[in-house]
């Protein structure tokens, strides 16, 4: 468990001679074991932000830091869950779960033995030999969640990790995923596109609004877990976070007028749910 | 004769196999395309990755390697006289030449063709820079390289023979060349059943086991 503090991150891409904004000016704290999810339209840095933080890709300018010390690069204590998964093709489920470990200098029996366990607990045990292309789309995520809780990361970051799967599918997965967290307490940043998804995962959801890539809304969720998708007060509010989205869009150069915002919030008022606003 | 009949061939073939003139020559060329194609898998494979990975490798090693795949490796027979002499190193060369080529490019263009996601999920996971060579990249690339692998052999086992058949040293290629200049036609033929009959048997007994290898674990259509 850690905590991480992102300070004024700013990237740019250069897109056709002219500087995109990836990212302006982004600071956000993320709490020891909280679970924070970031929802935003498609190219508004929320991956880069994830991937800035995975230490895959470094920011042009600002500070990311872990539990107070900068990142610097990739590793096991920031472990990745990828949108595809990202499992290894050439080995089977157990010995895709004891990657890492082994990178890290565990020895083979202890791996084995711990990929076991881990299998056991996202229900995969009876499938540890089985080659990865034999799974079906669910049962690989839940290898890639395995294969990275396996090794304890301080912050588990993923990457839309489930917008490739059915509904049917995803909805199991949001259950337990949300019943790993509640047993294990790690911190997660959780990267999606889908507004209800992010209602449903997080304690804390921020919208980012694209170019320039930048915090637009803060909505803290206080629904009880494990929540569910259909949830009633899911469903508003994430009707909420979509409706900003949307006008966000529209006047994609204005500010999002204020009080809209604040109509917005007085409906929430007795969603447990709380809105803050942020201004950058 | 032009036209042997195929029980003049097949009654050339048994007293060829016979007087152990068949055998030896098989042995020779086998030998020598063995020990080129072993070089041009222990060399093309690293390469083929290293091109596939490194900018700087690509343009400067990747240009000198495409340009050297439109030249047929025969052409490399006349400087590999010159530098070697008429000897087992010159055919070596060529054979090398022909093959390592064509392995690195099939090598290179499988890894460019990875998703991108392997990479950074072995460095997220903490993977060490050299380690994902060897245990990301190269175990990745596997199909990739048995593309190289069998395209490789082809261009050996074609080097090989032109060059065993433009200059005496023993061999199938000689063989052919020998039966020719004795219009003895049952003989070319015999050699060029041997010759067929070796490539099938690589292509099936061992591309063959490995690829349902590949296959079955990647999970590929059958």
């Amino acid at each position: 468990m850690a905590s991480l503090a992102i300070r004024n991150v700013e990237k740019r891409f250069l897109e056709q001679d002219h500087r995109v904004y990836a990212l302006s000016g982004v600071s956000l704290e993320v709490k020891s074991g909280e679970f924070l999810v970031l929802v935003g339209p498609s190219g508004c840095g929320k991956s880069t932000l994830l991937n800035i933080i995975a230490g895959l890709e470094s920011p042009d300018s600002g500070e990311v830091l872990i539990d107070g010390r900068p990142i610097t690069g990739p590793g096991p204590d920031r472990a990745l869950v990828f949108q595809d998964g990202a499992l290894f093709p050439w080995l089977n489920v157990r010995k895709n779960v004891e990657f890492g470990m082994r990178q890290k200098g565990i020895s083979r029996r202890d791996a084995e033995e711990r990929a076991v366990y881990i299998l056991e607990q996202v229900g995969l045990a009876k499938f540890a030999e089985n080659d990865i292309h034999s799974l079906s789309g669910g049962m690989r995520q839940r290898v890639a969640i395995a294969r990275v809780l396996a090794l304890e990361p301080e912050v588990l970051l993923m990457d839309e990790p489930f917008s490739a799967l059915d509904a049917i599918t995803r909805e199991d997965l949001y259950v337990e995923l949300q019943q790993l967290w509640l047993k294990r307490g790690t911190t997660i940043v959780f990267v999606t596109h889908n507004t209800r998804e992010a209602v449903t995962l997080g304690d804390r959801v921020l919208l980012l609004a694209t170019d320039p890539g930048r915090i637009q809304l803060e909505v803290k969720v206080d629904i009880l877990r494990p929540r569910h998708i259909d949830d009633v007060n899911v469903a508003r509010t994430a009707q909420l976070l979509s409706g900003a989205m949307r006008r966000e869009r529209k006047n994609s150069q204005r500010e999002v007028e204020a009080d809209e915002l604040d109509s917005s919030s007085d409906i929430l008022r007795d969603l447990d749910t709380s809105v803050v606003h942020r201004s950058q | 004769m032009l036209f042997p009949s195929p029980w003049k061939v097949g009654a050339t073939l048994l007293t060829e196999i016979r007087d152990g003139t068949l055998i030896n020559a098989t042995a020779i060329s086998l030998r020598r395309v063995l020990l080129g194609y072993s070089i041009s898998l222990l060399v093309g494979i690293p390469l083929g990755i290293l091109l596939a990975t490194n900018r700087w490798a690509e343009d400067t090693v990747g240009a000198l390697v495409s340009a050297f795949q439109s030249l047929p490796s025969v052409c490399w027979l006349p400087l590999a006289l010159l530098w070697f002499g008429l000897n087992d190193k010159a055919i070596l060369f060529v054979v090398i030449a022909g093959s390592l080529v064509s392995i690195c490019t099939a090598v290179q263009d499988g890894v460019k063709n990875l998703p991108a996601t392997y990479v950074k999920a072995a460095q997220t996971m903490g993977t060490p820079t050299l380690r994902i060579y060897s245990q990301v990249l190269l175990p990745a690339s596997l199909p990739a390289v048995l593309t190289g692998a069998k395209l490789g052999w082809a261009y050996a086992w074609r080097a090989l023979m032109s060059g065993e058949l433009l200059f005496v040293s023993l061999g199938l290629g000689q063989m052919l060349m020998q039966g020719r200049e004795l219009a003895d036609m049952s003989q070319v033929l015999s050699v060029m059943i041997v010759i067929m009959c070796l490539g099938l048997m690589t292509d099936r007994v061992i591309f063959g086991s490995l690829e349902r290898h590949v296959r079955r674990r990647w999970g590929m259509a059958k």
